[in-house]
């Protein structure tokens, strides 16, 4: 594409963000602002992921975007198509052939390795922001590592409901230091997040925040020692491809109460289909072959 | 004055393979990379600390120069155009010694990304002074050989580890390799083999 830099992002915004991606690394779940700029998509729809993976881009990369698991969504499929036309990169929807996954609310099913990147979108960079509205605040109770407050939110959950009733952006710890939130992930997700051997990188565009886990860092998801943090999925195997361990959709099929559960991870149900995996709801396989046996 | 030397050949795609190689060896530890290959920046100035500078530093930064890079000061001001700032205050310092870091910005308890980030020069990555590094970003301990860094460098680093957040970062330059001590590095010295 012609009348825009590599990637589209100028080489001074790129530095600027560079830097604070280093700072990000060395500080692990430590929120760093940045000077975000106005991207050719709304606040909102995954700036802050895009810019991360335009400073972070280069042109022997493999980029994967997914957005709830999915490689065929509109979110996914334009910001794929961005970066194919302004930086000119392959991209995939294969988690193992990409280098850099960009994510909106998911972690592949797939362990990821430590010659990959997953950049995060985030809405909401501050883990603290529902119970303390001012960000002087905020920042002041990180840097004290003071997080009573989130712990009595987790406490007050189990009083009303019998236990912790975040099921999706909930709280961690990182390296033991930093509350962090993991962005709009299922809690399901948030084990995946420990000792991974991928860096990851967060950056919320509207916010104007970027953080990061380094590889191999601890990742504890809040809890007590007598309500230890549980996962939680839909008890279910999925119709297409028979998982019986990945994180399911639940799609409404009819007017009649019909549900299908599927894989929320396009790529892994492909893959498992691929491989000769089914599920209850698979289509009947017509094998001419067979009936001529 | 005479900046006769070039900066990167391709400023950008070169600029980019640099910084991954800076956030490769910032995400793990002790990991040796190489960048700035092709690059002619004038003596000491090696080929990494130039990719370095010439990847981070801009008039957006401040910069400190120690004393015997003074001669490359002209090169680094047209390239990165970094206004000069005590190393007590400075974003960035390019070293050829290691700097007091004790007397360096480590940043505030709110806001330990102002530490500083020193670029230091040193005669080797693969050979000298043994060191045991584990934390973030190491699966397992691992050990580098540096040569440059002074005798009590493990001692000097646990008063700069100590602080975190706060903190300086390192990022050890020889030739066209280069490798980074974030502050979340934990240092001991290896044990001495026969």
């Amino acid at each position: 594409m012609t009348g825009y830099n590599f990637a589209y992002l100028d080489e001074q915004t790129k530095r600027m963000i560079r830097r604070a991606i280093l700072k990000a690394v060395a500080i692990p779940g430590h929120q760093i602002p940045f000077g975000s700029r106005e991207m050719p998509l709304p606040y909102g729809w995954g700036t802050g992921g895009i810019q991360l993976t335009a400073a972070v881009l280069g042109p022997d990369d493999g980029l994967k975007v997914i957005d709830q698991g999915a490689d065929d969504t509109t979110n996914a499929v334009s910001i794929r198509r961005f970066f194919a036309r302004t930086a000119g990169v392959t991209t995939t929807t294969h988690t193992a052939d990409a280098t850099i996954i960009q994510t909106r609310h998911r972690i592949p099913e797939l362990k990821l390795t430590d010659k990959q990147i997953i950049v995060y979108q985030v809405p909401q960079p501050e883990p603290l922001s529902k119970l303390e509205s001012s960000r002087a605040e905020t920042r002041r109770m990180h840097g004290l590592a003071e997080y009573g407050l989130m712990h009595v939110r987790l406490y007050e959950d189990i009083t009303r409901f019998g236990h912790v009733s975040i099921s999706y952006d909930y709280p961690v710890m990182v390296g033991g230091r930093y509350l962090m939130s993991p962005s709009p992930i299922p809690a399901f997700d948030n084990p995946k997040m420990h000792m991974m051997p991928a860096l990851q990188l967060f950056g919320a565009g509207r916010e104007q925040r970027i953080y990061a886990i380094p590889p191999y860092t601890t990742v504890e998801s809040l809890d007590f020692d007598d309500h230890p943090f549980r996962t939680t999925r839909a008890p279910h195997a999925c119709g297409l491809c028979g998982a019986a361990d990945s994180y399911l959709d639940e799609v409404v099929t009819d007017d009649r109460g019909g549900r299908l559960y599927v894989c929320s991870d396009t790529d892994h149900c492909e893959t498992r289909r691929t491989a000769g995996h089914t599920g209850t709801e698979s289509p009947p396989v017509d094998a001419p072959a067979e009936q001529a046996a | 004055m005479s900046v006769s030397l070039p900066g990167f050949a391709d400023p950008v795609l070169s600029a980019q393979s640099s910084f991954r190689a800076i956030l490769d060896a910032m995400s793990r530890p002790g990991t040796v990379h190489t960048a700035g290959h092709g690059l002619t920046p004038p003596a000491p100035l090696g080929q990494a600390a130039a990719a370095c500078l010439l990847t981070l530093v801009d008039a957006e930064t401040t910069l400190c120069l120690d004393d015997a890079l003074e001669t490359t000061r002209d090169w680094i001001g047209f390239h990165c155009a970094a206004p000069r700032s005590p190393a007590a205050t400075a974003g960035f310092l390019m070293c050829h010694e290691l700097p007091d870091l004790a007397a360096l910005d480590a940043g505030s308890d709110d806001a330990p990304q102002d530490g500083a980030t020193v670029v230091l020069q040193v005669a080797s990555l693969c050979a000298g002074q043994r060191l045991t590094l584990s934390g973030p970003g190491l699966p397992s301990p691992a050990t580098v050989a540096i040569n440059g860094l002074p005798a009590d460098f493990a001692e000097r680093w646990a008063a700069n580890h100590a602080l975190f957040p706060r903190g300086v970062d390192l990022i050890l330059c020889a030739g066209d390799a280069l490798l980074a001590l974030p502050r979340t590095v934990r240092i001991t010295h290896a044990h001495k083999e026969a």
